[in-house]
């Protein structure tokens, strides 16, 4: 090097330790109102939860203002295992999981069809994204409208394929049917099929808008290549398009399991997990026990809670790794 | 372009799939369809099971001029709107103080952290419920506007954090590393020169924590009572108790709450879309 060493000007002989360390305390300063918002509403609740699964208790404070807690070990454990209605509630849970699933196939068919650029084509596509913007009570609402044997529209269907209309002499119109009209939600065998196909529409317009987004982003050159030589239909779609729609694909079944696993909103409409408990989920149950009519129980509740939590984690933990070795991959 | 597109077939196959979308729509809005209809309708169609038939006479303004004047749908729209707007202004300004100092700093940390934030935002709501609950009743926030949207914010730091985080790491690091050999203050880069260019992140995040916390339901249930402090969601709910079988009121109930949501979803439909797919699909 032939330059002349320059004093470095810009430094001050010894600057105070804030500015010294400017890079290690900068961060910390930036993150500290988010860490501490997050912590106290939901960091810090999870652990307290995992602990109160080991109390029994009505939520109650004595006058010192004291919990009113009791230690009971693992007896709400034991409790659930002997309780019928956990397990309903964990089949159905693994039902919602697979049935759930099937959105994100039915997303991408949909999503393969309003894959054209004719006229009008934006306006279809955001209708059809339309069910994902509604809340979930109002699908709730709406599909228990739709399943009423009396008055909604299957009901009136079935009026008009199986019913007779006649009208008795005071002019009262009555209707003969040959089968009863199906009451499909209170229907011990088809209730929680019922919510199934009313929390799946929502969940498919979401995976179909994944999907519409990744099929713009396919690279055209392969599907051409892959053109020439001869594939098309389904190989095209199974060994060219499909790949390329990974993270597509990755994002949809995330949201899918979550929103199969926090399922509430629906069943606490249209059935509150009845007839019987038949429909109940984790994530209903536990409220129902936590927070009913019969008295609270929030150690019970918790020990529901922590179950559905452990099942959760599973995900989590595979989720994270996933994104793990993205991270590792782009450093 | 797969599938390949629909001219290449054609003029007679162009023609016949935009014959066909139509009916495809309204075959997936029926539902939707169905509801409109009911919510335009007297009580006297409804009880003779008119539902896709000519309305006898069209109750438009009558059933929805009776939800407000009949129950406290006025007072619930409200609540939700003071619930919303604070949460979304809470949680995308943490976001991006954590999201800035996530992507932008290499310390040990980092990582786990923003980890923390991910996995906190995949969690079931129900592990939170009773500590979160409690916690209100003990503070006072229970039955609160102020309790419903602290939590709200809090929970939306997770998502927002997340996604702010990745869309600063995406951005030129060259931008930051210059301002820095400038001499320009940490805060004065996050403030001048990051802060700009996150704009559509910020619109595409306020579009989606606007529409996930006004449908929400679940804290709604936990964290209110009464009528004062209870959102729209909920007050559909109570409405449906209230208007048994007057499918007509109902309908309309549900149709008023999905409102705000659908609009803002019409008006930022770029965004939104945006928003929900950026984190996804890069």
């Amino acid at each position: 090097m032939s330059h002349a060493v320059v004093p470095d000007t810009h430094a001050p002989p010894r600057p105070n330790w804030l500015r010294r360390n400017k890079l290690a305390v900068a961060p910390w300063l930036f993150l500290i109102p988010a860490l501490i918002f997050f912590a106290i509403y939901v960091v810090i609740p999870i652990f307290e939860s995992l602990w109160l699964s080991l109390y029994e208790w009505n939520g109650l404070y004595d006058v010192n203002g004291n919990s009113t807690a009791v230690w009971v070990g693992l007896e709400n454990y034991t409790k659930l295992w002997d309780d019928p209605n956990f397990w309903t509630s964990l089949r159905n849970n693994l039902a919602w999981l697979i049935l759930y699933m099937l959105a994100v196939p039915i997303g991408l068919f949909i999503a393969l069809f309003l894959n054209q650029t004719v006229t009008g084509m934006r306006f279809y596509k955001s209708m059809f994204f339309f069910p994902f913007v509604i809340s979930q009570v109002v699908v709730g609402l709406i599909f228990g409208w739709f399943y009423n044997p009396d008055f909604g529209v299957v009901g009136t269907v079935w009026k008009a394929l199986f019913c007779e209309e006649t009208t008795n002499i005071l002019g009262n119109v009555t209707f003969k049917c040959s089968r009863p009209a199906p009451d499909i939600l209170s229907s011990l065998e088809w209730a929680s099929y019922g919510i199934f196909a009313a929390g799946r529409w929502p969940q498919i317009a979401f995976c179909m808008i994944l999907y519409l987004t990744g099929l713009n982003n396919v690279a055209a050159d392969q599907i051409e290549a892959a053109r020439l030589d001869g594939a098309k239909g389904w190989k095209m779609l199974w060994y060219v398009v499909v790949p390329q729609l990974k993270p597509a694909t990755f994002i949809a079944v995330v949201v899918t399991v979550i929103g199969a696993l926090r399922s509430f909103d629906m069943i606490a409409i249209m059935t509150q997990g009845g007839p019987f408990g038949s429909t109940n989920v984790l994530s209903h149950y536990m409220y129902e026990v936590a927070i009913s009519e019969y008295g609270e129980r929030y150690g019970y509740g918790s020990s529901v809670a922590t179950v559905l939590f452990g099942i959760m984690l599973f995900f989590i933990s595979y989720f994270l790794w996933r994104m793990y070795q993205d991270e590792k991959g782009t450093r | 372009m797969f599938p390949k597109p629909i001219e290449k077939s054609g003029p007679k196959a162009k023609a016949a799939y935009q014959a066909f979308l139509p009916f495809a729509l309204i075959l997936w809005l029926l539902p939707l369809l169905a509801i409109f209809l009911t919510s335009i309708r007297s009580a006297a169609d409804i009880n003779s099971g008119n539902v896709f038939g000519w309305p006898s006479e069209f109750a438009i303004y009558d059933n929805y001029a009776a939800v407000f004047t009949q129950s406290a749908a006025a007072q619930y729209m409200w609540n939700s709107v003071l619930i919303t707007v604070p949460t979304v202004a809470i949680s995308v300004t943490l976001a991006c103080l954590a999201g800035y100092a996530l992507a932008i700093y290499k310390f040990r940390v980092a990582l786990p952290l923003f980890f923390l934030f991910v996995a906190g935002n995949f969690i079931p709501f129900q592990i939170l419920m009773v500590p979160v609950r409690d916690m209100s009743v003990q503070t006072g926030l229970y039955d609160t506007i102020a309790g419903q949207f602290l939590f709200h914010a809090a929970f939306q730091t997770g998502f927002c954090t997340l996604f702010m985080r990745n869309f600063i790491k995406a951005l030129p690091f060259d931008l930051i590393e210059s301002a820095r050999i400038e001499g320009v203050a940490e805060w004065k880069i996050f403030w001048y020169v990051v802060l700009p260019l996150v704009r559509p992140a910020i619109a595409a995040l306020a579009v989606l924590i606007f529409t996930f916390v006004w449908n929400d339901f679940f804290w709604a249930n936990v964290l209110t009572q009464g009528e004062s402090a209870k959102p729209s969601t909920a007050g559909v709910r109570a409405l449906n108790g209230q208007f048994v079988n007057n499918w007509h009121l109902v309908s309309a109930a549900s149709l008023l709450a999905a409102i705000p949501p659908v609009v803002c979803f019409f008006l930022m439909q770029r965004h939104f879309i945006a928003g929900l797919t950026l984190g996804a699909v890069k």
